[in-house]
């Protein structure tokens, strides 16, 4: 057994919360670059000159590249040997979000109550927090900042075998086509394929936390998110609409084993501010 | 790069044209989802709002909370087609521009085609470098909704695209290459 402090999720929540805010990480950088000088119009090259110089103000005078800093998601993955002390993880992980975005000045973008009373509870809890027991004796924490102009154009279907790769890549490309300029292209895409109706979006939701400079493993599904990401950038809406060829920055696939009856798809769209952090205690 | 000192005249405003940047300088306010939706209601009450709407403009922004000595945080545009159901009456009642990102309805360039108003575009995800451009911020109402409350900045060089002007044209519409 190894005895672990929640105190010591919190610190390290609060402390990425503030850093993921303000500093994209290096492939997305390498990403927009590339992206850059891929643009020849005039809009389209002001476009991505634009989200490099802020970029780059963002990280240097510490203020969040955007303002929407996001409703915050946890994975744990806490191995079957930690015994925690002063505490629950949950608990520690809402307080190290609240810490964060009052200590870093982020702002509070969570209501209490999303239909009727919609108040905002003043310091961005409750996270969204997935758990799972792992072997070993560490505590794994995958976290993001979810911006929701990108969350809201995210789209889930329930396909059935027959549609197969061609409708999964009609209904991405759909969703995507249907985020146009105002999810704020250009994007990470995140898919989920298989699975159940909530499992599959959850996935969708995993995959945006992969560099975008690494692809899956599966040489079938590599080329799968090859493909979509081609076909994506033939949409033409390009960086912050203005047309152009950066529509996408990367599309991430993740599958999961489905039932014989089904071919759940689901696309969490996010925009070129994909924040996300991973730490190990 | 165009300069534009708020308010416009009708003249300066049948000169903009969709695509074309933009440093807009002046005074604007600041809305979003809720602040509209008290707004709205008090319009439809017959109500005094908080601030004069005549030739007023209003950019769809959220910002993170300023630090000592900031004016404002991280200041980009919200999606602007959340507030298109509020724009017809909001220009009838003298709203004549809006600052956001995104497509607005064929509603919204109806009514900015009737006021000879305009809506521009500011880079979404770019919050940081446009903060540098507000160099005043004062409050005007509802406090209680935080980051959503209404207030008056005052904007510098900021820099946007010309979205919709006055004949209708949509920035979203033109191709890659024209001018
Ligand atoms: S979609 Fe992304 S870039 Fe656009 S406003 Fe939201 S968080 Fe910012």
């Amino acid at each position: 057994m190894r005895e672990i402090s929640v105190r010591e999720i919190e610190e390290r929540i609060a402390e990425a919360c503030g850093e993921i805010a303000v500093r994209y990480s290096p492939d997305l950088i390498k990403a927009l670059q590339k992206g850059r000088t891929q643009e020849t119009g005039f809009r389209s090259v002001t476009a991505m000159d634009i989200l490099l110089q802020n970029a780059e103000t963002a990280a240097s005078q510490n203020i969040p590249i955007c303002q929407d800093t996001g409703l915050v998601i946890v994975w744990l993955k806490i191995g079957s040997e930690v015994h925690f002390t002063d505490g629950l993880p949950s608990e520690a992980v809402n307080r190290g979000v609240a810490r964060g975005y009052t200590e870093c000045y982020l702002r509070a973008s969570s209501v209490t109550d999303p239909l009727y009373e919609r108040k905002n509870t003043k310091d961005n809890t409750p996270a969204v927090i997935y758990t799972e027991i792992v072997e070993g004796d560490q505590v794994e924490i995958e976290m993001m900042a979810k911006g929701f102009g990108s969350e809201n154009k995210s789209a889930l279907k329930m396909l059935t075998p027959a549609d197969g790769e061609k409708g999964v890549k009609d209904f991405v490309l759909e969703t995507i086509r249907n985020a146009g300029p105002n999810a704020c292209p250009p994007f990470v895409v995140g898919v989920g394929i298989g699975g159940t109706f909530d499992s599959c979006a959850v996935n969708a939701k995993r995959a945006l936390l992969r560099p975008v400079s690494e692809s899956n493993s599966d040489p079938r599904y590599k080329k799968l998110e090859d493909d979509l990401l081609t076909e994506a950038n033939q949409l033409g809406i390009g960086p912050l609409g203005f047309h152009g060829r950066t529509t996408a920055l990367k599309v991430q696939v993740e599958y999961a084993p489905t039932h014989i009856a089904g071919l759940p798809v689901a696309v969490n769209m996010c925009c070129h501010v994909c924040r996300h952090a991973r730490m190990v205690i | 790069m165009k300069k534009l000192q708020l308010p416009l005249s009708e003249a300066e405003r049948e000169e903009l044209k969709a695509g074309e940047p933009v440093l807009l300088s002046g005074i604007v306010y600041t809305a979003r989802d809720a602040a509209h939706k008290r707004l709205f209601e008090m319009l439809d009450e017959g109500r005094e709002l908080p601030f004069d709407l005549k030739d007023a403009v209003i950019y769809y922004v959220g910002p993170t909370p300023a630090r000592p000595g900031q004016v404002i945080g991280s200041a980009g545009p919200t999606t602007s087609s959340r507030m298109d159901p509020y724009v017809p009456k909001m220009m009838e009642n003298g709203m004549i521009g809006m600052i956001g990102k995104g497509r607005r309805s064929e509603k919204v360039k109806e009514a900015v085609v009737r006021h000879k108003g305009f809506y521009l575009v500011a880079a979404g995800g770019a919050g940081a470098l446009l903060s540098h451009s507000i160099i005043k911020r004062e409050p005007v109402a509802f406090e209680d909704l935080l980051s959503e409350a209404v207030t008056r900045i005052t904007v510098k060089d900021f820099p946007c695209f010309v979205g919709i002007d006055c004949r209708g044209d949509d920035i979203y519409d033109l191709k890659e290459d024209d001018e």
